[in-house]
């Protein structure tokens, strides 16, 4: 490969969106070329300068609070009387669906993974809303596993991956069906993800995504008697990376 | 409602971004997002997708653009005239690039400066993380000119950077 080859390879190559075997002959034209070397620097520095927090605008309160002023205002200025007719479409419409709802959840409950998985998006977006996603904010794992002790009847492994651009920030005690777990606050750019581990007798299993909720992406995987499950807004193929990461090393 | 405020709502700080970003004003940027979480709002029984972000962000999108021909239409690139911003092949000082690039306030500027079309797609990429495929989606344009328009913006930020400095603050 040559200069020529390389340039237009870089950006991709940076963004993740390379083929295996274009990154191989990339990363072998780097080695041997300061010029594009220098080039592939230039754009790492470049991507964490556009990506610091300090450049991302919050939304004011003020936004906050207009959004729901006028949400509700949506509700209000339907008339009295459509408001009532409503109202009774709604209750006997309610009465069948009663009915239905009743034959067929004995026949379509979900699963208790499909469950579990509802219950996590939940766990995960109230650690969110009330700004309650950490007990103990530290980066470093050293400071987060002991801080368990004591509090859960098992160690959670609890891994920094900084250097694959998911830093720990933090964990929290949660409870999820029905027993405290633990749950590790990673970041990656602005976005939060939550890993929830607990003891479970399953079998080893590698990280697979479930189907998203809400716009909420999960990956699961199992592992020397605990059970991993990683929940975030961050895309698939990022949150498959970092549990990838976390179950392999 | 609730459903609503639970799906859509915890995206608010994303919309506000990208809408801050695209209007260049706090104040424009504001009416964009609330517009944009109105039709939202309205259209949500219409919602189908599991990203309700990208599902947003989208219509952050055409929110802004509609506003944008109305408010002020000389920003529009012209039609399918990608070339407005045009790269001449400049060699960077990296020296003075990474003293730029320590320098926020710098940056922020740089990409201001970035022609509307070229901004979005950094800020999509860089602060949002969606994939090449994903930010085609969501800008209605094919992954090329993502690819393109990515390419080119990081360059003129790159150039823009490390020419601001030589120029004493200019550019």
């Amino acid at each position: 490969m040559n200069c020529q080859q390389a340039e237009p390879l870089i950006n991709p190559y940076a963004d993740g969106e390379l083929d295996a075997a274009r990154i191989a002959e990339l990363e072998h034209h780097i080695r041997s070329c300061s010029a594009c070397a220098l080039a592939w620097r230039n754009l790492q520095g470049l991507r964490k300068a556009v990506k610091q927090d300090a450049l991302f605008f919050k939304a004011p309160a003020e936004l906050r609070r207009n959004v729901r002023i006028e949400l509700r205002g949506q509700f209000e200025p339907q008339p009295r009387q459509k408001w009532w007719s409503w109202l009774n479409v709604l209750t006997t419409g309610a009465a069948v669906v009663c009915l239905a709802l009743l034959v067929s959840d004995i026949m379509t409950r979900p699963s208790a993974q499909q469950q579990l998985a509802q219950e996590i998006v939940s766990s995960h977006v109230r650690s969110l809303m009330a700004n309650h996603a950490m007990d103990v904010a530290s980066s470093d794992q050293h400071t987060v596993k002991p801080w368990f002790d004591g509090k859960v009847d098992f160690a959670p492994p609890v891994k920094d991956l900084a250097a694959r651009e998911f830093p720990l920030v933090g964990g929290r005690l949660d409870y999820l069906g029905g027993r405290a777990v633990a749950a590790l606050v990673f970041q990656r750019h602005k976005h939060v993800i939550n890993l929830f581990i607990w003891p479970d007798k399953q079998a080893n299993s590698n990280p697979g995504a479930l189907p998203s909720i809400k716009g909420y992406n999960l990956v699961h995987w199992s592992h020397g008697g605990m059970s991993f499950w990683a929940v975030s807004d961050l895309n698939q193929r990022e949150l498959d990376e970092f549990s990838q990461i976390y179950a392999s090393n | 409602m609730k459903s609503f405020e639970q799906t859509v709502l915890p995206h608010l700080d994303a919309a506000y971004n990208l809408a801050r970003w695209l209007a260049n004003n706090d104040h424009d940027a504001q009416d964009v997002a609330q517009e944009a979480c109105l039709r939202a709002f309205k259209f949500f029984a219409n919602f189908r997708g599991d990203n309700a972000r990208a599902w947003l962000l989208t219509i952050v999108r055409n929110t802004f653009y509609t506003w944008l021909r109305r408010n002020r239409p000389s920003e529009m690139l012209l039609a399918s005239e990608d070339d407005a911003l045009t790269i001449e092949d400049v060699s960077v000082n990296a020296e003075v690039l990474n003293r730029q690039l320590s320098d926020a306030e710098a940056v922020r500027r740089a990409i201001a400066e970035l022609p509307v079309e070229f901004r979005e797609i950094v800020i999509l990429r860089e602060m949002e993380g969606f994939s090449y495929k994903e930010i085609a989606e969501l800008a209605d344009v094919p992954i090329g000119t993502v690819m393109s328009r990515l390419a080119r913006a990081r360059k003129q930020l790159q150039k823009s950077l490390a020419g601001e400095f030589k120029s004493g603050g200019q550019s």
